[in-house]
């Protein structure tokens, strides 16, 4: 590719979604087609990007300002492999909802297609922003757009969790503002890698705080249940599988790029994810009703995320890098899957009552298996994306004698099976059910779960490039 | 890719490929289904007999699929996989007919298959795998696919089942990752070694490391072993259709298990090191338990099911205490009686399920004189039975040879002792079954669910036993011939312990 273009094509992932959902606001019909459209251009581009050598930045001073206030945006291996797994989660959701939505929910869907937009423009520009005060500007966006996704069902339940979710999303945009702050005072640039190893704890500590916040990380989750669980099927696959990533990815730029020697911050962080993984757990065993399971195994699944800080050391650090990040893209694929599953679940029974999914096996089969293979993934067991990245943060435990470490990603790994066929067991008692979920929809669902369980055996390359670029 | 390494990925796809098929395929397509079966059944047995012939002379075969860095799934056609192999391939095609009569016209019969074919590939892959990564991939895809056969009727019962079964072997499965990582942490990438262990390069002081792992991988694979004290889901499990019964829970799953203790012994620690931690003392005192235990209860189940899988968790057992004893000619009775025990013990589900499916027959108790109304059935059970209590020439008397010689040789008098009470106990609890079956008679007439065909019971429910009956015999009679299983073992056992 030529080196013209290749700046250029950065714009693409962030200016095809950013218009597309502008241009909803003029349109009448033919909405879906139009995001189906600019999906379709958004997956080409970021695949087109696997070209694109690492390192390549684009600047734009847009209405004159210059950097920091102006766009700056880097591309590396992390952001591609974000990039790519978004682009193919949040199309194959468009076209879940382009399929069913449209169909069994027609007033909702309208309003469906403009958050969906702006949230994966919003994180797309998160993927590629270099310096924190874009990462901020990135997040009230996303966060905006996500807080629409859930307000869709636009009843009592979705408007409560909503406002919840944008009041604890808010104050974590204050403390991260703060921390951006005083991130700026002390190291005299808001670029992550040139403010390396001088970021000042206090900073450090803001913007966690209000990541943690936003991305529903333990002990501040309690809003995500609820919000999540609100949110019509698509966007709760939306805001399960990409949104709650988007704190994780920046926790990563900043703890492993910017502010490498804070050992006992990662142990705080690790300690948070093994909160996470088991409260996370306990909760979902205890839910009545499957899209609560379905959200709290989210707040389970990304404590393992936290894991990757105090693993992340010397020589380990490659390792528990791919491992964190396959781990996250794996539960993408896979929680996408289930929160569709989940909403053909809801359609065929009218419900989503655990204790009276009788007949599921029988008349749902696919969407059963589906919801089964996509557990897999939680459980992290072979052939799943989920093992082979539970495989390296093992090995990264082991290796540099942090065992106990390993024994929370074994342990949750069980917790998820108990919670998992406790649902797949439900599905599996006599009962007759006269509608049927609808084909396409089915096997949209099954592809996502059917990618994150092949995440384990065509793995390699991506994670040995992976382990190299780790920090 | 070389012709090397198609056979074994051949070998895996002659299931792996129709199962996934049959698994998306709509019920009401029953020839579609049966015929995609006995192809990748008939398949695998002729893709298995070729590598059979090539492995003889010295054909190396093997391939490397990517997965981790430094960690491929690897697969490998060596003697002692080829044993595990053969044994799978060749009573899957079996029992894949057995089933296809057995399930003739009840619910789910896609799912059953196709499930049913999964585990088969899970089993020839643990099977095959040339390191402990790989085998562990297939292990975990074996208790994962299982699952759907034991919930198979969907009954409270079987849902129960399904989940002790989940419990235990999940349970034991994430112990053996953890001492599979925690070993490769130490002892950093390696294969399975041909001969003596993989981890002479481990620096001793790492020993006692080394034996907590060797405990813990033990266990882990002592879960699907059925060794005691968790042993509990195995007679649960039995709430399951008779050809998974039959094919899973006397051979595949539980096999898995004992074949993974074998590749922890030899492949993995090597004998030598195996012995010399410690570690195998331990298991032969727990083996020997589990088989006393085993046979004890098996002989107060009245339930003719629960008594066959009671004296599965015993039979297990020969295996398990075989490998850990040092020597050759314990190994030999341990890797032979896989073979055996895995022929007898299906037969003997097979005679259980025709017993339940064509005269309602469940316990033990309602069998008098079923004998003289389905013979063929009831001289299957009969051979089985005797060969299970190690009558000479079945087969079932060469593994116990071995294991008894062997005993001997290790200078473990107490384990000939246990393995001789064992057989007692197993004629105690055989022998009222063949009893009643032949020389009581019954008052009132039988409970008949099938129609009546030209033989006691639907023809293709009473072939399957009646060859492995034979089999019993031919293996016994000609142990030493040139393609006995015995033989096989022994080419294993020389790699071993090389003179």
């Amino acid at each position: 590719m030529s080196a013209g273009v290749a700046p250029w094509l950065l714009a693409a992932p962030v200016a095809l979604p950013l218009g597309a959902g502008l241009l909803m606001t003029l349109l009448t019909r033919g909405r879906s087609l139009l995001t189906l459209i600019a999906g379709t251009g958004v997956l080409i581009a970021v695949l087109l990007l696997l070209d694109v050598p690492a390192g390549t930045r684009l600047e734009l001073a847009v209405g004159g300002w210059p950097a920091p206030l102006g766009i700056r945006w880097h591309l590396d291996l992390l952001a591609t492999v974000f990039l790519i797994s978004t682009a193919v989660i949040a199309l194959a959701v468009a076209l879940f909802a382009a399929l069913h939505l449209s169909r069994s929910e027609p007033a909702i869907a309208r309003h469906f297609w403009a958050p969906l937009l702006f949230v994966w423009a919003a994180l797309n520009a998160l993927f590629l922003s270099a310096d924190v005060f874009n990462l901020y500007v990135t997040l009230e966006l996303l966060t905006l757009a996500a807080v629409m996704l859930v307000t869709l069902e636009n009843n009592q339940p979705a408007l409560d969790g909503a406002m919840r979710y944008l009041l604890v999303a808010l104050a974590g945009s204050t403390l991260y503002l703060l921390g951006v702050a005083l991130f700026y005072h002390a190291t005299g640039t808001l670029d992550l890698m040139l403010a390396a190893g001088a970021v000042p704890p206090a900073a450090l500590a803001l913007m966690t705080i209000g990541l943690m916040a936003k991305g529903a990380l333990f002990p501040l989750h309690a809003w995500l249940p609820p919000a999540h669980a609100a949110a019509p099927a698509p966007g709760s696959a939306l805001l399960s599988a990409l949104v709650v990533k988007a704190s994780f990815y920046i926790l990563l730029r900043l703890w492993l790029e910017s502010a490498p020697n804070h050992d006992a911050g990662r142990i705080l962080l690790g300690l948070c994810g093994t909160g996470a993984v088991i409260w996370g757990s306990l909760l979902a065993l205890t839910q009545a009703r499957l899209k609560l399971v379905v959200a709290y195994s989210t707040v389970a699944q990304l404590g393992y995320l936290l894991l990757v800080f105090p693993l992340a050391q010397g020589a380990w650090t490659g390792p528990a890098f791919a491992g964190g990040v396959w781990l996250a893209v794996s539960h993408g694929l896979a929680k996408a899957a289930m929160f569709l599953s989940a909403g053909l679940v809801m359609y065929t029974l009218g419900h989503d009552r655990i204790a009276e999914l009788r007949g599921l096996a029988q008349h749902a089969p696919l969407t059963l298996f589906t919801f089964g293979i996509a557990g897999v993934t939680l459980m992290g067991l072979p052939p799943s994306g989920g093992f082979v990245a539970k495989w390296l943060l093992l090995t990264a435990a082991f290796g540099s004698g942090q065992w106990p470490w390993a024994l929370v990603l074994l342990g949750g790994g069980l917790l998820a099976a108990v919670y998992t066929f406790r649902i797949i067991g439900a599905g599996f008692s006599d009962g007759i059910i006269e509608r049927k979920p609808p084909r396409g929809p089915q096997w949209i669902a099954l592809v996502l779960a059917g990618l994150a369980l092949l995440a384990g055996v065509a793995a390699e390359l991506p994670l040995l490039q992976l382990q190299e670029a780790a920090p | 890719m070389s012709l090397e390494a198609l056979l074994p990925l051949a070998i895996l796809a002659s299931s792996l490929v129709p199962g996934l098929l049959i698994v998306f395929l709509d019920d009401r397509h029953r020839r579609t289904r049966t015929w995609l079966n006995m192809i990748g059944a008939t398949l695998k047995v002729l893709l298995v007999v070729g590598a059979l012939v090539g492995v003889y002379h010295g054909i190396e075969y093997q391939a490397v699929i990517p997965m981790i860095p430094d960690y491929p799934l690897l697969l490998r056609l060596d003697p002692l996989a080829l044993l595990f192999v053969s044994l799978s391939a060749a009573l899957w095609l079996l029992t894949t007919v057995y089933a296809i009569a057995y399930l003739e016209g009840s619910p789910h019969r896609s799912r059953f298959f196709g499930f049913f074919s999964v585990c088969v590939s899970a089993t020839v892959g643990i099977a095959m795998a040339g390191n402990l990564i790989t085998l562990f991939f297939f292990y975990e895809l074996l208790s994962l696919s299982t699952y759907p056969l034991v919930i198979h009727r969907e009954t409270r019962k079987s849902l129960h089942a399904g989940r002790i079964y989940l419990a235990y072997v999940l349970s034991g499965s994430a112990v053996l990752l953890g001492a599979i990582v925690w070993l490769h942490s130490l002892a950093g990438p390696f294969e399975f070694a041909v001969s003596g262990g993989a981890l002479d390069h481990v620096d001793p002081r790492h020993r006692p490391a080394l034996l907590v792992i060797f405990l813990l991988m033990v266990g882990g694979f002592g879960v699907k072993a059925a060794l005691v004290p968790m042993h509990h889901w195995l007679p649960i499990a039995m709430v399951a259709p008779a050809p998974v019964s039959a094919l899973l829970h006397a051979v595949a799953v539980v096999k898995a298990g004992a074949f993974g203790i074998a590749r922890t012994i030899y492949d993995v620690f090597g004998s030598e090191l195996s012995h010399s931690l410690g570690g195998t003392w331990m298991l032969a005192i727990v083996a020997g338990v589990t088989i006393i235990y085993g046979s004890l209860r098996a002989l107060q189940q009245d339930d003719l099911k629960r008594r066959l899988a009671y004296s599965t968790v015993s039979q297990l057992s020969y295996i398990i205490l075989g490998l850990s004893l040092p020597g050759p000619l314990a190994t030999i009775g341990a890797l032979v009686h896989l073979v055996h025990q895995g022929i007898m013990k299906i037969t003997l589900f097979f005679v259980a399920g025709n017993l339940a499916e064509t005269l309602h027959l469940h316990k033990v108790s309602e069998l008098d004189g079923v004998g003289w109304r389905m013979p063929w059935t009831m001289s299957a059970f009969t051979v089985a039975a005797f060969g299970m209590m190690s009558v000479p020439p079945l087969a079932g008397f060469i593994s116990e040879w071995f294991l008894g010689l062997g005993a001997l040789n290790a200078g473990a008098p107490w384990a000939l002792g246990v393995l001789l009470v064992s057989s007692l106990l197993n004629a105690a609890y055989f022998l009222p079954v063949i009893y009643r079956a032949w020389f009581r008679s019954r008052g009132k007439p039988w409970h008949e669910n099938l129609p009546r065909h030209r033989w006691e019971t639907h023809t293709w429910l009473l072939i399957p036993p009646v060859i492995t009956a034979l089999l019993v015999i031919v293996l016994g009679l000609f142990a030493n011939g040139l393609w006995s299983p015995l033989t096989w073992v022994r080419i294993i056992a020389e790699q071993e312990y090389p003179t």
